[in-house]
């Protein structure tokens, strides 16, 4: 009891630590001052009266919103005498692993570099500037020669590191040994089985209305949609941010989805918002860096090929681009296993006052980063609301498909869910794959690391990631993936090779998500 | 990726017949049509696939002429309310005969874009924007709209059509929609509608600063192929269900039905405007394109309808599309069902 109350009051005072800088304290007190010229504010009773207003008036309501998207962001309270490196990730040997994978990317970076000798960043002539920004809304008819850059990474690249993961204080006896793991992720992290899965995704059952399920036309819209949309109507009215995440447990409505996706990440478009983006956009335009190249690479390699993503290419650039120069980004590293890179000013190697972030953001994109923000176009048009939903919807979620952790979203965790899944449920499919040298990780690793953005239908990607924002986790990332492999089961089990089993697996355009998961979760006689 | 003659060859009881034999079914091209079909005896089983004087509904003049006439009958018929139905075509001068009148309407809105088509092409050919007179010199005519035109070097004949400067775009990009409608006779009406379709992207960024670039605002694909941006591997279509999903998300579902039952409308609309005029020969069907724009009110225009949409895939997705919807109308046409044969010959 006495635990409980006084991790509620170090909660209370951490969340009110961190808002006090925010914009929103800003107005509740200009809104408190403006309130006292109200007739029913009385100085006997102002406190209560305030109080009051702020019920009434929704601001209350905002101030709930932006203490749930703190909490859901990071659990509190944060005890006091915990290291900060331990926030980031507790356990020591999955935080040399990052570091070390980081020495690697950045090496590769500076290679790169010096190759092409052309300078991490430079600060761009008038005559560029002015035509950068003439181009803006169109960046993606420019065709500079990319031919010399590669991405830094891709996918296939941080798998290798995963799988050499080994947790030093763990013995699992000799190399064929009972409890040796078959899969490809050899770190013994804790992770859901499917009576948990059940249990924490049990808005997905049978008994319950899903859209992408029960709102086909073969079933009567009366039956639940037509209800289903009231209620999400009825959420945006009441701007409630918790509510909303818990209702989008069961789905978004296609025209409510923009709104409510908002209303959950804590996003509203304030004139402040707009003018930070206007000032990143400038930033774009002032200075050059090398990761723009990198950026514009990867657009045009996956985006721009992609039959229903090539039309938002020049919306990729205007949030890729300003992405890169946003230090806000840089707060979501205490929360975060990866740190950003550091670069030091020409000249002053090792001198600690002459040291920047590189990018300034600390996010160096990989094969395929653009794609995170790609089926985002298909809900929002305005540049500066784009930009804000995908920078929260990459501090919350994306960080962690690429940053080596033990948190049960991280990747690390999501591959070994994938992998005991299938090795508990479908243990001859995973039995014969392995022995054709076909490990199934090795296919659905980038299913994953890409929150399957580029692989299902836009429709179908968007009402997963209604899961992912209504559950706050991207466990049902692994549970799709295993789910998708029990479909094609019967065709797997006849395949003799990788390259069999990937061309079974290549085309998953034409799979629904939400009928799979239910039966995976719901159905399946285990 | 040739669909046509995938979807023929692998119909179950169906012969390839070559050059002079006898066939009970065939895809012809207008010119075939034009030089051969009022001398060519059909038994009643027999289909072809184009009408005799199709040029009614596709040829952008004629469609205009057709069109103004049925909206003054529905006007007298049915009041102005009805006759508004027809409004989905931009004003539309044939020229050169009716210059003037053209002259008239173009002083009274200064300032804006008109765009020039050649009545007969296709595939985006000829075609150009402009603001001023001077571009369209050639076409300043005194005679009358007729054939024999003997003194001066004859000049092609275009219409000259209100350009709409404030396309719904996606991304930055205009585009238009191809829908197909399948024709079985006009007496009675009978017409179906296919329900896929797609999206075709112009390429480069919408400006109505450059209207030289034929890029930025033709999007039949055949221009798009020589743009300079143009990479094959993307194709510049969405399938229209990806369209409607993207609407919906913007503008809700309502507003998508709205739009889809106004382009019904145009269908239909077109269709009965031409009905008493097209000879409607039983022996006749035809697979109509219609290229339909959409601008920034969600208000669909007709641009013009294909006689012969083209049936070359793009893409995968592409040729699946057009192998269903030739399938679909192979079993509407149901050649099988005609019992005075054993088994069908085809031509193509």
């Amino acid at each position: 009891m006495w635990q409980e109350e006084s991790d509620l009051s170090l909660s209370i005072a951490q969340i009110v630590q961190k808002l006090k800088g925010s914009n929103l304290y800003a107005q509740l007190e200009r809104q408190a001052w403006a309130s006292l010229q109200r007739t029913d504010i009385k100085l006997e009773s102002l406190k209560e009266d305030i109080k009051r207003f702020f019920k009434t008036s929704g601001w209350e309501k905002k101030l709930q919103n932006a203490v749930y998207s703190e909490l859901s962001v990071f659990p509190l309270p944060i005890n006091p005498a915990v290291p900060p490196e331990h926030l980031k990730e507790p356990l020591v040997y999955m935080r040399k692993a990052q570091g070390s994978w980081e020495k690697r990317i950045l090496k590769s970076l500076n290679s790169m570099c010096t190759e092409l000798s052309i300078p991490l960043a430079r600060k761009r002539p008038i005559g560029e500037q002015k035509e950068l920004l003439n181009k803006w809304n169109e960046m993606g008819t420019d065709e500079p020669d990319l031919s010399h850059f590669r991405p830094v990474y891709a996918p296939k690249d941080f798998l290798e590191v995963l799988i050499n993961l080994r947790n030093p204080n763990y013995e699992n006896g000799d190399s064929l040994g009972f409890r040796t793991h078959l899969g490809l992720i050899q770190v013994p992290l804790k992770v859901k089985d499917i009576p948990e899965l059940k249990e924490l995704f049990v808005e997905l059952g049978l008994t319950t209305g899903q859209l992408g399920i029960d709102d086909s036309t073969q079933v009567p819209p009366e039956l639940f949609e037509n209800e289903h949309v009231r209620i999400g109507q009825k959420v945006l009215v009441e701007q409630d941010s918790a509510a909303a995440q818990q209702y989008v447990r069961q789905g978004s409505p296609t025209a409510l989805r923009a709104e409510l996706w908002a209303l959950i990440l804590n996003i509203s478009s304030q004139p402040e918002d707009i003018l930070y983006y206007e000032q990143l956009k400038t930033n774009v335009i002032q200075h050059d860096l090398l990761v723009d190249s990198l950026i514009y690479k990867d657009v045009k390699l996956t985006a721009s090929n992609d039959d229903y993503y090539f039309v938002f290419e020049d919306y990729l650039y205007q949030v890729l681009l300003c992405f890169s120069r946003d230090t806000s980004v840089l707060s979501h590293f205490a929360y975060n296993s990866a740190s950003p890179p550091r670069s030091y000013i020409r000249g002053k190697l090792g001198i600690e006052e002459y040291a920047v972030f590189y990018p300034p953001n600390g996010v160096i994109p990989f094969h395929g980063f653009s794609m995170y923000v790609a089926p985002l176009c298909f809900l929002y048009n305005e540049p500066s609301k784009l930009y804000q939903i995908f920078r929260e919807m990459y501090v919350r979620f994306f960080f962690r498909l690429h940053s080596i952790s033990s948190h049960p979203s991280g990747i690390v965790s999501l591959c070994l869910l994938f992998e005991t899944l299938l090795q508990t449920y479908l243990p001859q499919l995973f039995y014969h794959l392995r022995e054709i040298g076909a490990q199934p990780l090795r296919i659905s690793f980038k299913w994953m690391v890409r929150a399957f953005s580029g692989y299902l239908a836009t429709d179908q990607l968007l009402l997963l990631w209604d899961r992912i924002l209504g559950y706050n986790s991207l466990e049902i990332l692994a549970v799709l993936a295993a789910a998708v492999f029990a479909f094609r089961a019967v065709n797997l089990m006849e395949v003799t090779s990788l390259a069999a089993a990937e061309a079974v697996l290549a085309d998953l355009s034409t799979l629904k998500v939400m009928p799979l998961l239910q039966i995976f979760l719901f159905a399946t006689v285990t | 990726m040739n669909t046509l003659m995938d979807v023929l060859r692998r119909r179950p009881g169906w012969v390839e017949v070559k050059d002079e034999g006898e066939w009970d079914f065939y895809w012809c091209d207008v010119s075939w049509l034009r030089e051969n079909f009022d001398h060519t005896y059909m038994d009643e089983h027999v289909r072809i696939s184009h009408f005799r004087n199709h040029y009614e509904l596709t040829r952008k003049n004629y469609m205009v002429k057709n069109l103004k006439r049925f909206r003054k009958q529905l006007e007298r018929e049915a009041g102005k309310l009805e006759a508004a139905k027809c409004d989905f075509f931009p004003k539309t001068f044939e020229m050169p005969c009716e210059y003037h009148l053209f002259v008239e309407e173009f002083r009274k809105n200064p300032g804006i874009t008109w765009i020039m088509k050649p009545v007969a092409r296709s595939q985006g050919k000829g075609i150009f924007l402009f603001r001023k007179l001077k571009d369209i010199m050639d076409w300043r005519k005194d005679s009358r709209c007729s054939d024999d035109q003997k003194e001066e070097i004859p000049v092609e004949n275009y219409v000259a059509q209100r350009y709409i400067e404030n396309p719904y775009l996606i991304g930055g990009r205009k585009f238009d929609l191809r829908v197909y409608v399948l024709v079985m006779s006009y007496i009675p009406l009978r017409a179906w509608l296919y329900r896929d379709g797609f999206a075709r992207f112009s390429n480069t960024r919408f400006t109505l600063s450059s209207i030289d670039d034929q890029y930025v605002h033709l999007t039949n694909v055949a221009v798009q192929k020589t743009s300079p941006d143009y990479h094959p591997k993307k194709g510049c279509k969405w399938m229209l269900q990806r369209f409607r999903q993207y609407l919906a998300s913007k503008h809700g579902p309502e507003a998508v039905e709205s739009l889809f039952s106004d382009m019904d409308n145009i269908f239909i609309k077109s269709l009965q405007s031409v009905q008493k005029v097209i000879i409607s020969d039983k022996h006749c069907f035809e697979l109509y394109g219609y290229d339909i724009l959409i601008d920034q009110d969600l208000k669909p225009w007709l641009l013009e309808v294909n006689a012969s949409p083209s049936l070359t895939a793009s893409s995968q997705e592409d040729y699946e599309l057009k192998t269903c919807l030739l399938e679909d109308t192979l079993h509407i046409v149901d050649m099988e069902a005609s019992n005075s044969l054993r088994a069908d010959s085809y031509c193509s």
